[in-house]
């Protein structure tokens, strides 16, 4: 199995090269970006699916033996999140070619569409920090170009602090890899946490808020996430979909990664509990006083950060998995609500609010593919929202962390009353003036992406079971570490 | 668009630099497996030339020199890199390993051919293909076909 994980990652990079060489002919690039997206999607089932049977796969790149080539890792964890990944990467590329034309995607948008991939597929299957690097970079250097491919005013202005924001933090990352570097001699992430345990503590504390300040800057972690409600509502909705599902679950799954892999501990930690508690709160505050539904939801990705935080923050193995939990159902949701804002703003021409209203008569359908959404984001039963929570929320009190508890349970009320402010001037209210009018296949995908985020309701105790499993890999840096190095 | 001025000195002194210029960026794609170059070094190089060319002739010239859409160069470069480090799998070897022979070319001695050479010549290509986009959209007024956002 260990060959399908290079192919996860160079199979998109291929498939870009063939875009390219079609150029603007649009057919063939449809045809080339579907089936390698889908296939990738497949690709990573399987893993999952191999990985949770038979254990972790890893692979080294040109024949070199870790820790001196360059590893590929699949573990349980990064399988879910690579799987739940890929899903809404197959379903957001058939949403954006629905919309082609018409939200300004076009020819140009497969090729940067693939080289995407590549980068989540790397940063989220590498096992080799530098690599880490530069899956980020790929990842990042074509959310650049998708973020100003139109270039509008509006819109280069908007994406400038999204660069320079990201600059800063990939040059502090290569910093801290100087660092970890001159510290361990090693840039392998298991043969780093055997040696991470031997020096003094000091450096590995050090080196541990270095991480976190950089992958916080990714994830939009408080007080770090000022650039993410700016830059995002600003571009085409599929972009914003995959942005808003993906890029920084990314850096949460990173920190997760290296949180625990590098410098485990056994009891919550005040630090991660506090950044969680204040990134739900500020984000939800934002998210209240915004106007217009794609800014809302864009906060929101900040305040749900803070949840998968407060799950790594117990640091204990359920506490983990709820974690686990609520980065696949948040990948799912988020994506999903960005495209019922899409199709909001294909309606009325703008997602503000005081320009939309009375869709529920007009467009019944899109009311009824918001509202599990919604419901589900802010925590509402039977939705998979409500699974997640109740698990962080359990844990929680077990371990006796009552204050971050009624945070988070605030801050659910919070965004329930927000989700209701979309719901009253969207879809209730007199009726104004549309200007077009959603495509089917556009609420076909939604459709599709609403189901999966049942589907993750209803599966929510095998799914839990996964995610502890899981979870208890996490917990335990001795397998990942035998799993790589080889029974050391 | 084409540079204002033109001058005698510069455009014979492009003449005279590019062809040495050229086989310099072969050299370092050539001599990268165990010295410094490689193909990302040698693709700049060339792109050096091509910068001169339009410095000499304007996208006019560029365009007559590499009459190639400069998403395709760097297409097939890609193309190249990513089969060649894809194709060690179908033979059962690890992910970007690097198999080679060593043949006795008459008059040179023992040549090792090395198939990572392949994976330097797709860098090669997509560099030259990055410099050839970045003339076309930075020294035109207008964007052509085919360039603009590749």
């Amino acid at each position: 199995m260990s060959w399908l994980l290079p192919v996860l990652v160079a199979g998109p990079l291929l498939g870009a090269a063939i875009t390219l060489v079609f150029g603007r002919r649009l057919m063939p690039q449809r045809i080339t970006t579907l089936s390698i997206v889908a296939g990738t999607a497949a690709g990573a089932l399987a893993l999952l699916a191999h990985v949770d049977g038979e254990g972790m796969v890893t692979a080294q790149m040109g024949g070199w033996p870790a820790p001196l080539g360059i590893t590929l890792v699949a573990d349980r964890f990064s399988a879910i999140v690579l799987s739940v990944s890929a899903l809404m990467l197959v379903a957001v590329l058939v949403y954006a070619m629905a919309q082609l034309g018409r939200d300004a995607i076009d020819w140009w948008f497969h090729t940067k569409y693939l080289t995407l991939t590549a980068g989540v597929t790397l940063s989220l299957l590498t096992g080799d920090l530098f690599n880490l690097f530069v899956g980020f970079e790929v990842m990042l250097v074509s959310s650049y170009v998708l973020l100003t491919v139109r270039s509008t005013q509006r819109e280069i202005r908007s994406t400038m602090s999204y660069v320079v924001i990201n600059l800063l933090a990939s040059a502090l990352f290569l910093v801290t890899i100087a660092f970890t570097y001159g510290i361990s001699a090693t840039m392998n992430l298991a043969d780093l946490s055997v040696r991470l345990a031997e020096v003094d503590p000091a450096a590995s504390r050090t080196l541990s808020l270095l991480m976190l300040v950089v992958f916080g800057i990714k994830a939009a972690l408080f007080p770090l996430f000022m650039w993410l409600p700016d830059s995002y509502p600003t571009a085409p909705t599929p972009v914003t979909a995959i942005f808003a599902g993906l890029l920084t679950k990314v850096g949460v799954f990173v920190i997760i990664r290296t949180q625990t892999l590098l410098f485990p501990a056994d009891e919550p930690s005040g630090l991660l509990l506090f950044v969680a508690g204040t990134t739900m709160t500020v984000g939800v505050l934002g998210a209240i006083a915004q106007n217009d539904v794609k800014r809302i939801l864009s906060f929101h990705i900040v305040s749900q950060i803070g949840y998968m935080i407060m799950g790594l923050g117990l640091l204990s193995i359920a506490g983990l998995a709820a974690a686990v939990l609520y980065i696949t159902h948040h990948i799912i949701v988020k994506t999903g609500l960005f495209l019922v804002a899409g199709v909001v703003e294909a309606e009325y021409g703008s997602g503000g609010l005081d320009r939309t209203g009375g869709l529920l008569h007009r467009r019944p359908v899109v009311a009824a593919l918001f509202l599990p959404f919604a419901l589900s984001l802010a925590g509402i039963p039977p939705f998979s929202g409500f699974v997640a929570k109740l698990a962080l929320v359990q844990e929680g009190l077990a371990l006796g962390q009552g204050a971050i508890v009624a945070v988070s349970l605030a801050v659910s009320v919070l965004t329930l009353f927000s989700m209701t402010k979309i719901w009253g001037a969207t879809f209730w209210g007199e009726e104004k003036e549309a200007s077009g009018r959603a495509g089917r296949p556009e609420l076909a995908t939604t459709g599709v992406v609403l189901a999966l985020s049942l589907a993750v309701a209803a599966t929510a105790g095998p799914l839990g079971e996964l995610s502890l499993r899981a979870a208890a890999d996490l917990m335990d840096p001795a397998v990942y570490v035998s799993a790589v190095l080889g029974g050391s | 668009m084409k540079p204002q001025r033109d001058s005698a000195i510069l455009d014979a002194g492009i003449t005279v630099a590019s062809g040495p210029i050229l086989v310099f960026s072969l050299f370092l794609l050539a001599a990268g497996h165990n010295q410094p170059g490689g193909g990302f070094a040698g693709g700049l190089v060339a792109g050096v030339a091509v910068l001169l060319a339009w410095a000499g002739g304007g996208t006019e010239l560029v365009r007559r020199i590499v009459p190639l859409r400069s998403s395709a160069l760097m297409g097939a470069g890609l193309l190249v890199a990513t089969l060649t480090a894809l194709a060690p799998l179908v033979l059962g070897m690890g992910f970007l390993e690097s198999g080679y022979v060593e043949v006795a070319v008459p008059a040179i001695g023992d040549v090792k051919l090395v198939s990572a050479v392949l994976f330097d010549i797709g860098v090669y290509l997509l560099v030259v293909g990055m410099s050839l986009g970045l003339v076309r959209a930075l020294g035109e007024s207008e964007p052509s076909e085919g360039e603009g956002s590749t």
